[in-house]
């Protein structure tokens, strides 16, 4: 079915906004508890090897102090669990900073305090950790952290490349990336009798719930996971980390006491995952029409030696254009570091700053705008599934954007502009992502006439329940907006409630997936409320439903896709490069929430630039570990980093995605904003910079 | 080792005993369980944590609790009049100035501080000309409000919104 | 983190005798590094001695014209003193440009001067680092270097290498304004240069001053300037706001016609202390008040420069970023507009 919009598509506030504001609204550490407990790690200080010994005596000695765990002491976990999950299961050390013990006290300041006087001793080992595109252990994958094929050869493009009229052969670097999100993850346990609940920071609390009742050999109905608020994730708060497996271990040990665990910053660097550094050979053949004849992106990135995780990186560079020939190929260096994990657009973000650059250097050689080779490139179906498109907008959002960004007045000229000591220059990039639906998100819509809104005998509330987690995205808004359109009722009438796996199993907020797999879900619930039980229902009355399958899979190749433009100004003398004004246009379906879906869209760009100036985890490959490891040293944006900054989008109806007509709008943004930049980069001073962060010294 | 202090917050003073090395913002969140003022980074780089104390804005991660006995701490949570919102707290809600909100109290602290700062005549380093006349306050532009708030980070990239809502409470406040 | 107690005694000579008398004693100001430091377990003190309040939180105009700083002043409210804007801007830019308004707000004049370095493997204490722990080697010499130094570091034996920078933006600017600290030891006060306050690491790098156990910064004199009311103070960083300098510039300058009759040079982020650029300095006055005369300046001071050659990001952007520095400062300064 397609919903009427009424609520979608006008600003509806967040729901959540007023609490937020005050500090009142509850993040996971801020669950109240009697008397918790509270945990402080011990991290190992190699990167390979075995713990000979621990000396915890001090450590038990200090008042305060309730216990200590090693691998010799901590309750025995399933065998069936990740790797990465088996805290404290044996003396084998992976990773510099695995948790190699724990203690849990009264207060806070004991635990660290007890924490630091535990005596590790070690065997340590050899390891790897610079990431060598010349080393003997690369290998290739079966498969995509995404399940698609590692590598996909179309035609003889090397070949192509050379008989091709013009040819751009480059090789990109991005740099491992730390999510960071401002709430640290985050773990409040308790066991009650033989049953598990946490409060979590997390992008999805049945996903928690899974990991953690496979770790401990639980029925997932005897786990519960909260998180109605969650600080921010980008990722890193999708999957389940060690963290969590060692704080509920630990309360298993303490029963019925509440043991809270947040990470510090520091740890933060160490144990929740990253976005892997890639390197990258591009090459783009055309012939003298500015027509693709080959397209060759072929990566070599990190991973950690326990555990795979290939980054999608080329995966961008398969369907965005039209070419006669194509490969796209990965290959993974297992070190001994952490697992690396999604972060927002997970090889769209480091891919496009590959392809989208190789692409402004391909018009620079061609001496055609870079708007125009975009153009002329643009696909009639898809070239990786061979579908038509349920909608592409990619042409319309260039064309709009350059309208907007006065792009035909652009000397594209190098170094051609110099206002007040500063080289200006500005750059254009494309951005895709695709249309994601999880299955298996449960909504049940309830009538509650007498009920928890205390409505009295006027018209009906609703309740909807879905264990959906907003993590700043909108959920909460969102999600009202969508029940109060598919029960046809005002948004005032809804009372929405996530974030709980006590409303059953959903898909997590990740992949841009979460408006699509819930909102499916809700209109589902909610035909099928009607159905039942019409627009007077009683109190009580009831109905489910899981995300349906989306009919038109298969038939159609949905995806997002914006233009970002980027003016670039860099210091004639000191080379500090600033980012005065970014604007992205996107065509990205029916957009719910016109209020929140700016935001997201600002906050894609915004992480687009931080990366393109500021990120950069230093993995130090003589320890193992990230060196730049607070927000001192890794830096990401500041308020006065990011000059003006404006977000379009077009208006799109496609009825095929999903019920909403929405397509997902978390990680576009960020999508091809790197691009940009560089590219506005080169305009402004003919430095061509190909790695990420680009930093003052490539223009000195 | 351990301390016995007072501390009012939000306009409610509590008497505590605490660890020598709590910090106000441990103490407020593992002892008095008043979480408006949040920890991001717990070093003083991140801003999550900014609360007025004694009308300043300070990080409250820095402060140890046993150093600042007496003193009077507001969290975001107090800045409203008799449980109305502060105007930079509407601010923030109209123009979705966050999204996670986790930073948000902190960056509302922070904000309702600077402009203090800027009307009693605190220069920041992009003021244009630090030697004028700066009694009557500081005009506070965009690029004014960005440097001043830049010491509150938010990784939802709520940058453009912050300075946006800032900027109509400073200009508000400069027409009364 | 360690226990410690607190204490706070009634002046400033009491708070010398409790720290001269006890070898795990530290005082305690603004806390903004050292409440850092021993959640780092980089500082592990028994008592803490808290300063705030007995040390001068006025500025005071000196009777020489010049003007006299309280060790408790704080950063912000130092650099919004109208007689520091208006007669040493270089000072009131410096603070400006450090760290975040909450941090200004509550950091001290004798602190910031006192803060330590932020080599990333300093505060690790996971890896090698002569200054924090003597003879265990340099992390940073073939590390993550890109704050690291380009002069007066020792580079050899490992032993006592260390490559560190000092990160205060005021004492730079305090450096090319010729200010006195004041400090309060046991034996009494005494009075040391702000160039010779901090130290080059030399063959012992986990001193950072010259500063005796239990000595108390109580103030900084600055003499009177007529040169320092067109000062600047030019940081270059990789984020426009709330970031450590890479290099930073302090510089004042006198041109009389053409030529340049008097200059003041000071650089940040390139020593283990404060670096006043003396031979730039000389090779300044007398010469033409042009871009190449700026340039030239900047490289006699680096004539001796010797970068970090990491292969992890070492420090050799650090030459032509100084000559660029420096040479957009003084151009600045000038009033002229010629760019490189």
């Amino acid at each position: 079915m397609t919903l009427t919009p009424h609520a979608m598509g006008t600003a509806v506030p967040r729901p959540e906004g007023p609490e937020k504001v005050r500090g009142r609204a509850p993040y996971a550490f801020e669950h109240p508890a009697a008397e918790p407990l509270y945990l402080f790690p011990v991290q190992a200080a190699i990167a390979r090897g075995r713990v000979t010994a621990i000396d915890t005596s001090a450590a038990d000695a200090l008042d305060g102090v309730v216990l200590v765990l090693t691998p010799e002491t901590a309750p025995r976990l399933s065998d069936a669990i990740d790797p990465d999950h088996g805290v404290l299961q044996s003396a084998q050390v992976h990773q510099h900073g695995q948790y190699v013990a724990a203690v849990v006290a009264t207060t806070s300041e004991t635990a660290r305090e007890a924490a630091e006087l535990v005596r590790v001793t070690y065997a340590q080992e050899p390891h790897v950790a610079a990431l060598d595109e010349d080393s003997p252990e690369l290998y290739g994958p079966d498969t995509l952290v995404t399940g698609a094929p590692s590598d996909d050869t179309r035609g003889d493009p090397d070949a192509a490349l050379a008989q091709a009229a013009v040819t751009v052969r480059a090789t990109y670097r991005t740099s491992m990336e730390h999510h960071q999100p401002m709430e640290p993850h985050t773990t409040v346990a308790v066991w009650e009798g033989g049953r598990l609940v946490v409060h979590e920071a997390t992008q999805a609390v049945s996903w928690t719930r899974q990991t953690l009742a496979g770790a401990f050999g639980l029925a997932e109905d005897d786990v519960d996971v909260v998180a109605p608020h969650v600080g921010g994730g980008f990722g890193s708060k999708g999957g389940t980390h060690p963290n969590t497996v060692l704080t509920a271990l630990v309360a298993r040990a303490v029963p019925g006491r509440t043991v809270k665990y947040a990470l510090t910053r520091q740890q933060m660097f160490d144990l929740v995952g990253y976005r892997p550094a890639t390197i990258q050979h591009v090459a783009l053949g055309a012939d003298a029409d500015g027509r693709l004849t080959a397209i060759t992106h072929d990566v070599v990135e990190q991973s950690s030696r326990i555990q795979e995780f290939v980054e999608p990186t080329a995966a961008f560079s398969r369907g965005m254009y039209e070419a006669d020939t194509r490969r796209t190929s990965h290959r993974v260096a297992p070190l001994d570091i952490g697992v690396p994990t999604y972060m927002r657009a997970p090889g769209e973000a480091p891919g496009s700053f590959g392809a989208e650059c190789a692409m402004d250097e391909l018009a620079v050689a061609l001496g055609v705008d870079p708007i125009e080779l975009r153009v002329r490139n643009e696909p009639e179906v898809d070239p990786e599934e061979g579908l038509p498109y349920s909608s592409r907008n990619l042409v319309a959002c260039l064309r709009r954007g350059a309208e907007l960004f006065d792009w035909s007045r652009r000397d594209p000229t190098p170094r051609s502009r110099l206002v007040d000591g500063w080289w200006h220059g500005s750059g254009v990039a494309a951005a895709t992502f695709p249309v994601v639906r999880f299955p298996g998100s449960e909504a049940r819509v309830r009538a509650a006439r007498n009920g928890v809104a205390g409505n009295g005998s006027g018209a009906p509330r609703y309740v909807v329940e879905i264990a959906a987690s907003d993590i700043g995205q909108g959920a909460w808004a969102a999600l009202t907006a969508i029940a109060a359109d598919a029960l046809d009722v005002p948004v005032e009438r809804i009372d929405l409630a996530i974030g709980d796996t006590a409303f059953g199993s959903a898909s997590p907020a990740g992949g841009s997936s979460g408006t699509t797999s819930w909102g499916a879900a809700i209109t589902e619930a909610a035909e099928r409320f009607r159905d039942k039980y019409g627009d007077d229902p009683d109190d009580g009355d009831a109905a489910d439903a899981t995300t349906p399958d989306n009919p038109w899979a298969g038939e159609y190749a949905m995806h997002a896709y914006g233009a970002h433009f980027a003016e670039v100004a860099v210091h004639a003398d000191t080379g500090e490069i600033r980012v005065p004004r970014m604007l992205g246009v996107f065509a990205a379906g029916r957009i719910v929430n016109p209020l929140t879906a700016r935001s997201q869209f600002l906050g894609g760009m915004t992480m687009g630039l931080s990366a393109a100036l500021h990120e950069e985890s230093v993995l130090d490959d003589r320890f193992g570990h990230v060196v730049n490891r607070d927000l001192a040293g890794y830096h990401i944006a500041t308020c006065a980093d990011v000059g003006r900054m404006d977000v379009e989008w077009l208006d799109e109806d496609d009825p095929y995605v999903n019920p909403m007509g929405s397509k997902g709008i978390g990680e576009i943004g960020i999508v091809g904003a790197a691009a940009a930049i560089a590219n506005a980069a080169h305009h402004a001073t003919g430095v061509r910079v190909r790695s990420l962060p680009i930093t003052l010294d490539a223009f000195l | 080792m351990h301390a016995d202090l007072s501390l009012t917050v939000d306009g409610r003073r509590h008497e505590l005993t605490v660890d020598t090395r709590t910090t106000v913002l441990d103490a407020l969140r593992e002892h008095l369980d008043i979480t408006s003022a949040k920890k991001g980074c717990d070093h003083g780089q991140c801003g999550a944590c900014t609360v007025l104390l004694d009308g300043r804005r300070t990080l409250s991660c820095l402060s140890l609790a046993v150093a600042h006995d007496g003193s009077e701490v507001t969290t975001a949570d107090g800045l409203g009049a008799d449980g109305e919102l502060h105007p930079l707290q509407e601010a923030f809600l109209a123009h979705d100035a966050y999204q996670c909100g986790y930073c948000t109290p902190g960056q509302i602290c922070s904000a309702v501080g600077m402009l203090e700062e800027a009307a009693a005549g605190h220069p920041s380093v992009v003021t244009p000309d630090l030697s004028a006349d700066l009694t009557a306050g500081v005009d506070l532009d965009r690029t004014e409000i960005a440097e001043r708030m830049s010491g509150n980070l938010c990784r939802c990239g709520a940058y453009a919104h912050i300075v946006d809502a800032v900027d109509e409470v400073a200009h508000r406040e400069v027409a009364r | 983190m360690k226990p410690f107690a607190y204490e706070r005694p009634d002046d400033a000579q009491g708070a010398v005798a409790t720290v001269s008398a006890d070898p795990g004693a530290a005082f305690l100001a603004g806390g903004t590094n050292l409440v850092d430091h021993l959640r780092l377990g980089l500082a592990t003190p028994s008592t803490l001695v808290d300063v705030t309040g007995l040390t001068s939180t006025e500025i005071t105009d000196a009777p020489d014209g010049g003007l006299s700083i309280g060790a408790g002043v704080r950063n912000a409210d130092l650099a919004a003193d109208e007689r520091v804007r208006a007669r040493y801007p270089v000072l009131a830019q410096a603070l400006l440009a450090g760290a975040s308004g909450q941090l200004r707000n509550m950091a001290t004049t004798g602190g910031n001067l006192l803060q330590r370095t932020r080599c990333a493997y300093f505060q690790d204490l996971t890896t090698p680092c002569n200054k924090r722990e003597p003879g265990s080697g340099c992390s940073a010499l073939e590390g993550w270097a890109r704050h690291h130094a380009v002069l007066g570091a020792t580079h050899e034996p490992a032993d006592v290498a260390c490559v560190a920078t000092h990160p205060s933006d005021m004492a730079v600017a305090l450096a090319v304004l010729d200010a006195q600290v004041r400090v309060l030891g046991a034996e009494g006060e005494r009075t040391i240069p702000l160039s010779a306050l901090h130290r080059l690491p030399g063959g012992e790098p986990s001193r950072d001053t010259v500063l005796a156990h239990g000595e108390l910064i109580t103030a900084v004199d600055l003499p009177p300037s007529p040169i320092a009311a067109r000062s600047t103070y030019d940081k270059v960083r990789d984020r426009a706001s709330f970031a450590f300098a890479l290099v930073s510039v302090a510089a004042a300058i006198e041109v009389v016609g053409d030529t340049i009759t008097d200059a003041r040079v000071a650089l940040g982020g390139v020593a283990h202390k404060p670096w006043r650029a003396t031979a730039a300095e000389e090779a300044l006055v007398g010469a033409p008040a042009t871009d190449d005369t700026f340039r030239a300046a900047a490289r006699a001071e680096l004539v001796d420069a010797r970068p970090v050659e990491s292969p992890r990001g070492g420090t050799a952007f650090k030459l032509p970023l100084v000559t660029a520095a420096v040479t957009a400062a003084l151009r600045g300064l000038t009033g002229r507009e010629e760019h490189a």
